[in-house]
């Protein structure tokens, strides 16, 4: 008896001091796939986020997504038109070479190959100037406060894997032949790709010679997608994974009523909000004949008085909302608080629409995507309620994302009077939004391509042109300020809300949940 | 015979060009593909570009040349969002697919023609009534509810099967199988219940009415009245004769049960070609979408001609035009 107690203890003494007591499996499901494993080609949350565990940028984004280093160590402005990167020394990719200069510069010329999908992610004139092997220079043309802002999802390839592999090329959306390197991956990450199978599984392993302390005690991740949302809440609640994503609003109580599992909520990035058409001299889709009631600013107000945000929150959403005054979130913009929504009011609402001559409101159709953002078409049907209730007759044509954004994007001229649209600022950065979303844009969608209203004021583009070279942070936000203080003063858009990240997960896992959705692995923790 | 063959053959070539044609009229709805191929920071050059470079702003007629032309050559393109040759992603979903279906054929008509019978003949037993409310449960209730209610009770409540996935799978030269693991085979059980339920019934029932059918006919009382056993009256002749319409819906439910297995891919997240399929129409994945659809189209156009040659082969009345060639 003694002796197998001892005989056991030191069992479990060797099994600590060699590796972790045991196997720590962590699986995870989400409603998406991973495709190609080349992160140039997609610029999309889920792909970046897994293959952030596996490649690095130059920077990094810690849990609150302040940037912090990455495979630099530290850089500093030497002035306004000239950045120095230090690079971390002695860093390693995958296969063993050593992570250098020329891989920085290298990886630049990838990201503006033809087939990339991230090329914003540098302007287009910047050049890297190779000052020695851990050390580079980026000189640009104008002063950019916010040039690093997305080199967190900025990878940093091997130059010698990448012409070894014939990988230097982004996989081009239209080559008629896959490249081999689509399916593989190398880079300096805390985890390593054991095998890939698009659209069933990926299994990850931690990188023993990761440059950083690990803080996750993991020895195997299995992705899986799992597209039905029952069946990604059944493979919870039965433990045969440990974290899922999205949590579907109406499944949240049964997740957290079972003892086993929890449900994590934070707010996220993306802004919901509203477009009205102040294009076109005549609205389409309308009885409103030889003029556009949305170029009436107390049309858009009306509009904007006439949504019970509070109801849509509570009753839609299940409270797993933020209502917005902004178009960005308050996580991203340090004044956000100093706005408020323009009151909940039917009865100022009709007013607003009789002073601007439809006493009796008018017919319009609403765009809505149905499979895009959490519980879009419920929005859309409650916003359409809610304005019957002050006379307007909306139209609702709800429709899957493939549909609606060729008819209310670029590809069919906007042709849409009033939809509604999601914005993450790729960037976390105010000046994406007053470009993006609020820039103005010509018929065919040059400037402000995703302006679904196609709203414009001259002052707001002149306010983000100084935005976008201002180099002192608190002048910077001034200008921002005021930039959406005409926005939301002449309710240029109407913004919802913030839907919120909803994570299932067990119990016996901690992990971090990171406000841009990035599921990062290293991070989680997982007991006994 | 043999006539007989290649004007079948000819009429399946029409067949299969029909198809294309409407699948491809089809595909000028599903919306822009663009849209879900680039990401938000795309600038509207680079993705007027993309819709250039695949074709998508050239003529219809252009379009539909182009296809046929690659298809008839086996090149589907590449998928817009998996970035693989079309033809490789189907032939990695379709044994997951075919292994799928076939365990529900199977399970349908092991369990089914016996149900058939027993109903046939004990007509108002306490059983025959359970095995008739039974199979109305499976023609009636959805499929995926039928999944999702298994996966509750096996998955959830009892945590003995998996609700998702198909286990471990083994490679052998091109092909996956499930069939060689425990977890494979523990995989497959909830998903062909789900798919092979509504199969299940229809042959209960069919062979139910057939029974009853041929129980009443004048030979079966004949082989009575020469004293046969029960046993060789009941299955030797009355079933005998009740398979020949059976086998032929057998057939066709086949291609239907590989066609159709998508709502039961997507609620246990099976990675076969319905999955895949469902996937595309979402994603608007052209390339995929039209493979998909030929490649069904081609399985009923098969299937349905094997089953004509079967009818031939088994019953001599219908050689109608069955001059030897």
């Amino acid at each position: 008896m003694k002796f197998r107690t001892w005989a056991v203890a030191g069992a479990l003494a060797v099994g600590l001091a060699v590796a972790p007591a045991s196997a720590k499996t962590f699986r995870y499901a989400f409603q998406g796939d991973l495709n190609a494993l080349d992160p140039y080609t997609l610029n999309e949350t889920f792909t970046l986020g897994a293959m952030g565990n596996v490649m690095e940028g130059l920077t990094k984004r810690d849990k609150e997504l302040k940037i912090i280093p990455g495979l630099a160590e530290s850089w500093e402005i030497v002035d306004p038109l000239k950045w120095r990167f230090h690079l971390r020394k002695g860093v390693k990719f995958h296969n063993g070479e050593d992570f250098v200069a020329d891989d920085v510069i290298f990886s630049l010329d990838r990201m503006r190959s033809p087939g990339s999908q991230i090329k914003s992610r540098a302007p287009a004139d910047m050049k890297a100037v190779k000052v020695d092997d851990n050390t580079v220079d980026f000189v640009l043309t104008s002063p950019n406060p916010i040039l690093h802002y997305e080199w967190d999802t900025w990878y940093i390839y091997s130059k010698k894997w990448a012409e070894a592999n014939g990988a230097t090329q982004a996989q081009s959306a239209t080559a008629t032949s896959l490249n081999p390197f689509a399916l593989k991956a190398n880079g300096t990450g805390p985890f390593t790709i054991v095998s890939h199978e698009p659209g069933v599984k990926t299994v990850f392993k931690p990188n023993p010679n990761w440059w950083g302390k690990p803080e996750h005690n993991l020895t195997e991740v299995i992705f899986t997608t799992i597209k039905s949302d029952a069946t990604r809440v059944a493979a919870l609640l039965s433990g045969e994974i440990d974290m899922m994503d999205p949590v579907p609003v109406q499944d949240v109580e049964r997740i957290k009523s079972n003892p086993s599992t929890d449900v994590l909520t934070g707010p996220e990035l993306r802004t919901i909000f509203l477009n009205m058409d102040q294009m076109r001299d005549e609205l389409l889709y309308s009885n409103v004949k030889g003029k556009n009631p949305f170029k009436d600013v107390r049309v858009r107000k009306a509009f904007y008085q006439a949504i019970d945000i509070e109801a849509i929150k509570s009753r839609v959403m299940r409270n797993l909302a933020t209502p917005s005054a902004l178009l960005i979130s308050p996580l991203l913009y340090s004044r956000s608080a100093e706005f408020k929504r323009h009151p909940y009011d039917p009865e100022a609402s009709k007013k607003l629409l009789a002073e601007a001559g439809y006493p009796n409101g008018f017919e319009v159709t609403f765009d809505c995507p149905n499979d895009r953002y959490v519980n879009d078409e419920a929005i859309c049907q409650a916003v359409t309620t809610m304005l019957a209730r002050v006379g307007v007759k909306v139209t609702l044509l709800a429709q899957p994302k493939a549909k609606y954004f060729e008819k209310a994007g670029p590809t069919k001229k906007y042709d849409s009077s009033f939809n509604l649209l999601g914005w993450t600022p790729g960037s976390f950065d105010s000046w994406n939004v007053l470009a993006n979303i609020a820039g103005c844009r010509d018929a065919d969608g040059k400037g402000g391509t995703f302006n679904y209203g196609g709203y414009c004021n001259q002052k707001v583009e002149d306010l983000a042109k100084q935005i976008l070279v201002e180099v002192d942070p608190k002048k910077r936000d001034e200008l921002i300020f005021q930039a959406f203080t005409i926005v939301h003063e002449e309710a240029g858009l109407l913004p919802l809300h913030q839907q919120a990240l909803v994570w299932g997960v067990n119990k016996k896992t901690k992990i971090a949940q990171r406000a841009d959705n990035q599921i990062l692995l290293y991070w989680v923790q997982k007991q006994d | 015979m043999l006539a007989f063959a290649i004007r079948r053959l000819l009429e399946a070539a029409i067949v299969m060009v029909a198809v294309a044609l409407l699948a491809f009229v089809l595909f000028r709805f599903v919306g822009d593909p663009v849209n879900q191929m680039v990401g938000q920071d795309t600038s509207l050059e680079d993705r007027m570009q993309l819709r250039k470079d695949l074709g998508l702003d050239d003529p219809i007629v252009v379009q539909f040349g182009r296809f046929i032309w690659n298809a008839a050559q086996f090149d589907f393109g590449i998928s817009y969002q998996v970035k693989q040759p079309v033809t490789t992603i189907i032939a990695s979903r379709f044994p997951a697919t075919l292994e799928l279906a076939l365990t529900a054929a199977v399970f349908a008509i092991l369990l089914g023609i016996p149900m058939g019978v027993y109903t046939g003949i004990y007509r108002d037993s306490w059983l025959s009534r359970i095995f008739l409310s039974v199979s109305l449960i499976g023609i009636s209730l959805p499929t995926f509810l039928i999944g999702i209610l298994l996966i509750y009770v096996f998955a959830v409540n009892l945590g003995i099967l998996p609700s998702f996935g198909r286990g471990e799978v083994v490679q052998l030269g091109g092909w996956t199988t499930g069939f060689l693991t425990i977890s494979g085979l523990k995989a497959l059980i909830l998903p062909s219940i789900t798919l092979g339920l509504f199969q299940m019934t229809l042959i209960t029932r069919l062979v139910r009415s057939q029974m009853l059918e041929v129980l009443r006919t004048d030979y079966i009382k004949f082989a009575r009245a020469r004293g046969l056993s029960d046993k060789a009256v009941n299955f030797g002749h009355a079933l005998k004769n009740t398979l020949i319409p059976v086998i032929t819906i057998i057939g066709l439910q086949l291609g239907a049960v590989i066609a159709f297995a998508i709502i039961t891919e997507t609620v246990f997240q099976w990675p076969g070609m319905g999955l895949l399929f469902i996937q595309s129409v979402q994603n608007a994945d052209i390339p995929v979408m039209s493979a998909y659809l030929l490649l069904v189209a081609f399985l009923f156009v098969l299937i349905n001609f094997i089953v004509d040659l079967l009818y031939v082969w088994v019953d001599p009345r219908i050689r109608i035009h069955g001059r030897e060639a």
